[in-house]
């Protein structure tokens, strides 16, 4: 167990790498640079010696290649740049945009887990009657809907309809003002987990029937088990592991910052941290970000690797298999 | 005892919820930096002009006002200027401000290093001299009437000589003589200023403004129905008006001076002819592309969006449709079939830039010129901008308080963008010369107006329209007189009685 751990953490080391030479050729490959970022059409204005004065202060200076190489330096001293216009290291507007981003994620799963595991649980049981095609329907709607468009709603029918709007652009994190923070969050988490609990309905329905055809089902049924019991004890369980899976995929995407969702609800996230830096070209930020998120997504692929063997007898990374 | 304390909380409670001092404003997009010297981003103007301010100002009718200074003159050739500031006037770190700090913004803004982009409008500066603590005299290489306009903006904002002389970081730092001082400023999230009480003028009269980032206007105005925010900066016409008719909100719309324009590119084949750019100007009805792509909500304009400049479409080449016309000079030009352009818009900036594009695409269609639209993001459009790397471009110019400041940039031999225009001619450069030296407004109207009518004759761009520029408040806000330049240096007059 010990060594499968060692391996897979440093299995994230050429991934990283990779990761952080891709977004540094892709951002530099885009055109326009911090200085049109920031003045627009008037960076045409520009003498060539201010233009040169701007470059040396933005650091666009040097090479590409050479840039390429101070950074992954000093990002391997643990320093990933400092943000110009944030006037802060990269590191520590990550950090500091990161709890939003993880308690949206963590709140959106819980409420997508709410809705979506007990009605694919009915729609299994009671298959084809009239809860699982309402269910199924229902999953429909989640599925078509984009969460801008839900989102926009939601926002639509409190401002006009109740006069409120749950972020008005004074965003309070939790450990200031928990109330507000939980009444904050709630409609962007269900924006993103009403899109999500629609996947956790249907993957909970189809691998609950599979389940429930198995043999060691009908041997606990044989066994005159109650159905309740055959259900919560053996076929649920089983029939998780396929939600394991795709709850470690959304939350990987959900940590990545939900851009939309953020932008709608005003929220300062990772997301529009990375936006806005893609946006105004702040290469530093948008290496350190997405070098953050891919590191996220790897620590949590990891996770789901290992809830498995808990969840699942059969599965195990101990040395001896 | 206990009883006193508590009755001392509660008052302290209702004191601190009934304090209504502060003005809550959403806008969509944040200050992109805090030197007022490199700025050019719209949005950072919206708050530097409350921080910093400049010599002169501009009214809600674009008349130069007294700012920091309290009157100027010209001499007869309009090559000196003279300026007498206003006496006690201190920054916000308590330091008085006298003319060695006019010299030495100015000396800021002309040094390369700096990197300001305003520097293009006072390069007529030859030397300052300050014969005492109130008075600057403008010593100018060229008649530069101009000058004086192109002083009222937050690129020629008044800074501190201590504080250049100290080495001090202009984008950490905010010191200005302004009615508000900058508190903090969390980029995407937050800016809090307090109220300047040593401020020069009368006012403000509000404890602070709370300057709130809400990226989607269409958030901004439920946040202005739900009475969440006091006050709204619209820049997406779709989302402001959907505020017309609303009780409860008052809508404040002025006309802009930034225009909407099709640019062509005349130094590529076919509009390097003149008859093929004639032939575009006459196949576009602009009251046509105004009503598709913002409902309506704008005026078609010539060149000059200043009102004091503005011409009777009427008067200007080609501004009624006239498809026959536009046919007979493609066939002249040698086109009696059309061709196939590309134009380039912006995905978001303005909003419209894509609905633009489509209803020209459309128009031009039946005069045989097919139209492929290219959709590019913000950075990426700005760039092929700059390297006139397109046929024709949908852009929306800034407009500037004077027709020179205004055009001298794109159609004069020396302008800086003239390599975006691509188009300039003698008569265009000459008016040009003499708009600039000329100081009886009677006569650079004369001159202005020519100018104009020369220009879409020669049409190279299609001059399309003007929006509005939007605010929105609750009614309890008093005191704010919307400017053509969108500025909020009102703010010093704003109260907020009667804010439950």
């Amino acid at each position: 167990m010990f060594s499968y751990l060692v391996k897979r953490i440093l299995s994230f080391l050429p991934t990283l790498l990779g990761v952080s030479l891709l977004v540094f050729l892709a951002i530099r490959l885009v055109p326009g640079d911090a200085i049109t970022a920031t003045l627009g059409t008037e960076a045409g204005m520009l003498t060539d010696v201010q233009r040169q004065a701007l470059e040396r202060y933005y650091g666009l200076d040097k090479p590409a290649w050479q840039q390429y190489f101070i950074w992954l330096g000093e990002a391997i001293k643990g320093n990933l740049g400092f943000s110009i216009r944030h006037g802060k290291a990269v590191s520590s507007l990550i950090l500091e945009r990161f709890p939003l981003t993880l308690e949206l994620a963590l709140f959106a799963i819980i409420i997508a887990l709410i809705i979506g595991i007990p009605i694919g649980l009915l729609s299994a049981i009671k298959q084809n009657s009239i809860f699982d095609i309402a269910g199924r329907f229902l999953a429909l709607i989640g599925l078509a809907m984009p969460n801008f468009l839900v989102g926009t709603l939601i926002i639509f029918v409190l401002s006009v309809y109740f006069r409120i709007l749950p972020n008005a652009g004074d965003y309070a994190d939790f450990a200031t003002n928990p109330l507000k923070n939980v009444q904050q969050l709630f409609f962007p988490a269900f924006t993103l987990g009403f899109a999500f609990s629609a996947s956790v309905m249907r993957m909970t329905r189809s691998s609950m029937l599979e389940v429930l055809n198995e043999d060691f089902v009908r041997t606990a049924r044989s066994k005159g088990l109650a159905n309740r019991r055959v259900i919560n004890r053996h076929a649920l369980r089983n029939a998780l592991i396929p939600v394991v899976t795709l709850i470690g995929v959304e939350m990987g995407y959900l940590l990545g910052g939900a851009f939309i969702v953020e932008q709608i609800f005003a929220l300062p996230g990772l997301g529009r941290l990375t936006i806005n830096a893609v946006s105004q070209r702040e290469y530093a930020l948008v290496q350190g970000a997405s070098l953050f998120i891919a590191l996220n997504i790897l620590v949590i692929n990891l996770l789901v690797d290992l809830l498995y063997a808990s969840l699942d007898p059969r599965i195990s990374y101990d040395d001896s298999n | 005892m206990k009883r006193l304390i508590s009755l001392a909380f509660i008052s302290l409670f209702f004191s601190l919820s009934f304090a209504q001092g502060t003005l809550v404003v959403a806008r969509a997009a944040d200050t992109t930096g805090l030197d007022p010297h490199t700025q050019t981003a719209f949005a950072s103007f919206r708050l530097l002009e409350l921080i910093y301010e400049p010599l002169v100002t501009l009214d809600g009718d674009l008349n130069i006002v007294p700012a920091l200074a309290e009157s100027w003159s010209f001499n007869d050739d309009s090559t000196v200027l003279t300026m007498n500031l206003r006496h006690g006037v201190s920054f916000h770190d308590g330091s008085a401000f006298t003319s060695s700090d006019v010299k030495a913004s100015f000396e800021r803004i002309l040094k390369e290093e700096t990197g300001a982009a305003s520097r293009a409008n006072f390069t007529s500066i030859e030397s300052m001299d300050t014969p005492d603590d109130y008075t600057v005299v403008f010593n100018l290489n060229t008649a530069d009437v101009p000058l004086l306009a192109a002083m009222a903006s937050v690129g020629a904002a008044m800074v501190s000589d201590e504080f250049i002389a100290s080495g001090g970081d202009f984008a950490a730092k905010a010191i200005g003589t302004g009615p508000f001082i900058l508190d903090q400023w969390t980029p995407e999230e937050q800016t809090t200023l307090k109220a300047n009480t040593a401020w020069w003028g009368e006012g403000p009269y509000i404890d602070g403004i709370e300057m709130r980032v809400i990226p989607d206007e269409t958030s901004i105005v439920a946040a202005l129905r739900a009475g969440q925010i006091d006050f709204a900066l619209l820049n997406d016409p779709i989302a402001a008006t959907l505020l017309i008719g609303e009780a409860s909100v008052q809508l404040n719309q002025v006309p802009a001076l930034a225009y909407h324009v099709l640019q062509l590119n005349a130094s590529r084949e076919p509009m390097d002819k003149l008859e093929v750019r004639q032939a575009i100007s006459c196949a576009i009805d602009r009251q046509e592309v105004l009503d598709t792509a913002s409902l309506g909500y704008g005026e078609v304009t010539g060149p000059l969006t200043i009102p004091a400049f503005k011409v009777p479409t009427s008067e200007l080449f080609c501004y009624s449709k006239d498809v026959a016309k536009a046919k007979e000079l493609l066939a002249q030009a040698g086109y009696p079939d059309g061709f196939t352009l590309k134009v380039i818009a912006a995905s978001a900036e303005p909003p419209t830039a894509l609905s633009e594009a489509q209803n020209i695409q459309a128009q031009l269609a039946e005069i045989g010129i097919k139209l492929e639209i290219e959709s590019l993001e913000l950075s990426v459009y700005i760039d092929r901008w700059l390297a006139a790397d397109f046929d024709t471009a949908v852009a929306l110019n800034g407009g500037r308080p004077d027709p020179y400041t205004m055009y001298t940039r794109y159609f004069t031999k020396d302008g800086n963008l003239l390599k975006v225009s691509k188009y300039v001619d003698d008569t265009l450069d000459s008016l040009m010369a003499q708009g600039r030296a000329e100081s009886d407004p009677a006569k650079r109207l004369e001159i202005f107006t020519e100018f104009q009518k020369h220009l879409t004759e020669m049409s190279p761009w299609v001059w399309l329209y003007h929006d509005f520029e939007y605010t929105a408040q609750q009614p309890y806000v008093t005191g704010f007189v919307p400017n053509p330049t969108d500025s909020l240096y009102s703010f010093s007059q704003v109260k907020l009685e009667g804010k439950q």
